[in-house]
């Protein structure tokens, strides 16, 4: 079986924490990532930009609705994700209001934490 | 084109004054970040006042601000790296060159990246408060001082929105481009709402601060100009210059002496700004001809006509009320069939208007909004149903909160209630 793990937290705490503390916090999920490398566990993993980079993209009688936000409803629950490539936003929203869920649900449009 | 007589730092000033904004743009594209770019150009400012005291005023000074601005941000950036991982790679920093073939050449796409500097600010991605902030401090270089006062913000509040739209931008990876044909006319669509969104912030008469109200009337007239000028096949963008030109050109008729709102019928159309009126009209005409004409050129159709009758009795309100059916046909909300029933009032009569008012009011949707109430008021009293009149009008003053409004609802208020008391004496 695959397993997806969530990360759910409090961005702020990370935009607040002082330099040695979030430096020691990267410490240890590196070590983690490492940790589950080696026991073979591992797949792919990747920090994501905090909400305030999130656009959400929903497509109602066939006409596209960008908004600025991670704004799902409470409603809707996370059902699946993709990793794209894309050039830029527009590239990625593009692809997102193709995935069939954007006409039915909403598509948070993150992008990835480049180190 | 140096004039005699003007020294230096008046030279940089105009300059300044008038390339600005073309120059930032460029920057914002050469340096790929809104922030940088805006540091980069003070520098050149900066520097120029010292250079161009000590040797001349350049031949191409658009293309040296720019060749300077992006060579000074290039070398911070490298001292910064350096000082930063303390790299022995970083490059030293040059001495300001003289502007190359490659800054002149830049120059070609000067226009384009006004354009994409006016996409970019009002891209979908971000939130429409932020997309008008983002445009007025950008794109026409309005202080955030002067933004938040217009939208009466703190300054604080004002600024934070401004950095917040600049690092989604670089964060999320908002490109700097003019949209492709496919997606002009839905990204277009945005840019007039937020060109419109300034102008009517500016227009509402509020108690706000009168020159920065009316600095953003010009703005977006500014605004909509450069749209028309570099994007001509987008005829919308015409109709809502030619909108906004009809409406301003009645600015100071709109107040009494004592800031009561002025109804249409009641202003001094001598004080209206005939040039600016024949402008619009003009535009109307060139924008109806072209063809299908969208929400915007309908609704400058109305205004022109209003703007053309010589007196209120004179307005064509039948063929108002037609061009309301069209935008109704078009854009289907309330407030437009709010805007049909009091142009048929007008046409067929208050007994007419009322009907539709009536239906409009029973869906509920515009319970809030002040103007059905003050629309079902007056048709009531001009049909000499006082009592519910007044009633009508107290609802509507309790929703108004622009002082003007305010005022104008009293007096009318007052008037209706000498009618009642007369109808019906106690």
């Amino acid at each position: 079986m695959q397993y997806l793990l969530l990360i759910y937290e409090n961005e702020q705490n990370w935009v607040n924490a002082p330099a040695p503390d979030a430096g020691a916090m990267m410490t240890e999920y590196r070590t983690f990532t490492e940790s589950i490398a080696k026991s073979g566990n591992y797949k792919s993993g990747n920090a994501l930009q905090p909400t305030n980079t999130a656009t959400t993209v929903r497509v109602r009688n066939g006409k596209r609705q960008t908004t600025d936000g991670p704004f799902a409803e409470t409603r809707e629950q996370l059902g699946g994700y993709y990793l794209v490539d894309a050039k830029d936003l527009d590239e990625a929203i593009g692809i997102a209001e193709r995935i069939p869920g954007s006409r039915t649900g909403s598509i948070e449009v993150r992008p990835v934490m480049t180190t | 084109m140096i004039d005699a007589g003007e020294d230096v730092q008046q030279r940089i000033a105009r300059i300044y004054r008038e390339d600005s904004r073309r120059i930032l743009a460029t920057l914002i594209r050469l340096l790929g970040d809104f922030d940088l770019a805006e540091e980069a150009m003070q520098e050149a400012f900066a520097v120029a006042v010292e250079s161009w005291r000590a040797s001349s005023i350049p031949s191409n000074p658009r293309a040296w601000l720019i060749s300077t601005g992006r060579h000074r941000s290039i070398d911070r950036t490298r001292r910064d790296a350096r000082t930063i991982a303390l790299s022995a790679l970083a490059a030293p920093p040059a001495s300001p060159e003289p502007p190359t073939i490659a800054a002149l050449e830049e120059e070609s796409g000067v226009e384009d990246d006004r354009l994409r500097l006016v996409f970019t600010c009002c891209h979908p991605a971000l939130a429409q408060e932020a997309q008008v902030a983002l445009t007025l401090r950008t794109v026409c270089g309005l202080t955030t001082e002067a933004i938040a006062r217009a939208f009466l913000v703190p300054v604080a509040t004002m600024a934070q929105r401004l950095v917040r739209a600049t690092s989604k931008i670089r964060d999320a990876g908002i490109p700097y481009r003019v949209p492709s044909a496919r997606e002009l006319p839905e990204r277009l669509d945005s840019v007039l709402a937020v060109v419109y969104l300034v102008f009517t912030e500016g227009y509402a008469a509020t108690s706000g601060d009168e020159i920065v109200r009316h600095e953003l009337c010009g703005e977006a007239i500014r605004l909509a100009r450069l749209l028309v000028e570099l994007t001509p096949a987008a005829a919308e963008a015409n109709g809502l210059l030619a909108l906004m030109l009809l409406h301003d050109a009645r600015r100071a008729t709109r107040l009494s002496p004592v800031g009561e709102l002025m109804l249409l019928d009641e202003q001094d159309r001598s004080q209206w700004d005939a040039a600016q009126i024949a402008e619009g009209l003009a535009r109307v005409d060139a924008t109806l001809r072209a063809g299908r004409a969208g929400p915007y050129a309908i609704q400058a159709a109305v205004a022109a006509l209003h703007a053309a009758a010589a007196n209120a009795a004179e307005t064509d309100w039948r063929q108002i009320a037609a061009l309301y059916a069209l935008l109704l046909a078009r854009a289907p909300t309330a407030v437009v069939e709010l805007n049909h029933a009091v142009a048929v009032a007008m046409v067929d009569g208050p007994q007419a208007g009322l009907l539709l008012v009536d239906a409009i009011a029973a869906r509920g949707e515009l319970r809030d909004y002040h103007l059905l109430h003050a629309a079902h008021a007056d048709l009531l009293r001009r049909l000499e149903r006082f009592d519910a009149a007044l009633a009508a009008y107290e609802t509507a003053l309790g929703l108004a909160t622009v002082e003007p409004e305010r005022r104008f609802l009293e007096r009318r208020i007052s008037d209706v209630r000498t009618r009642c008391s007369a109808t019906a004496p106690e």
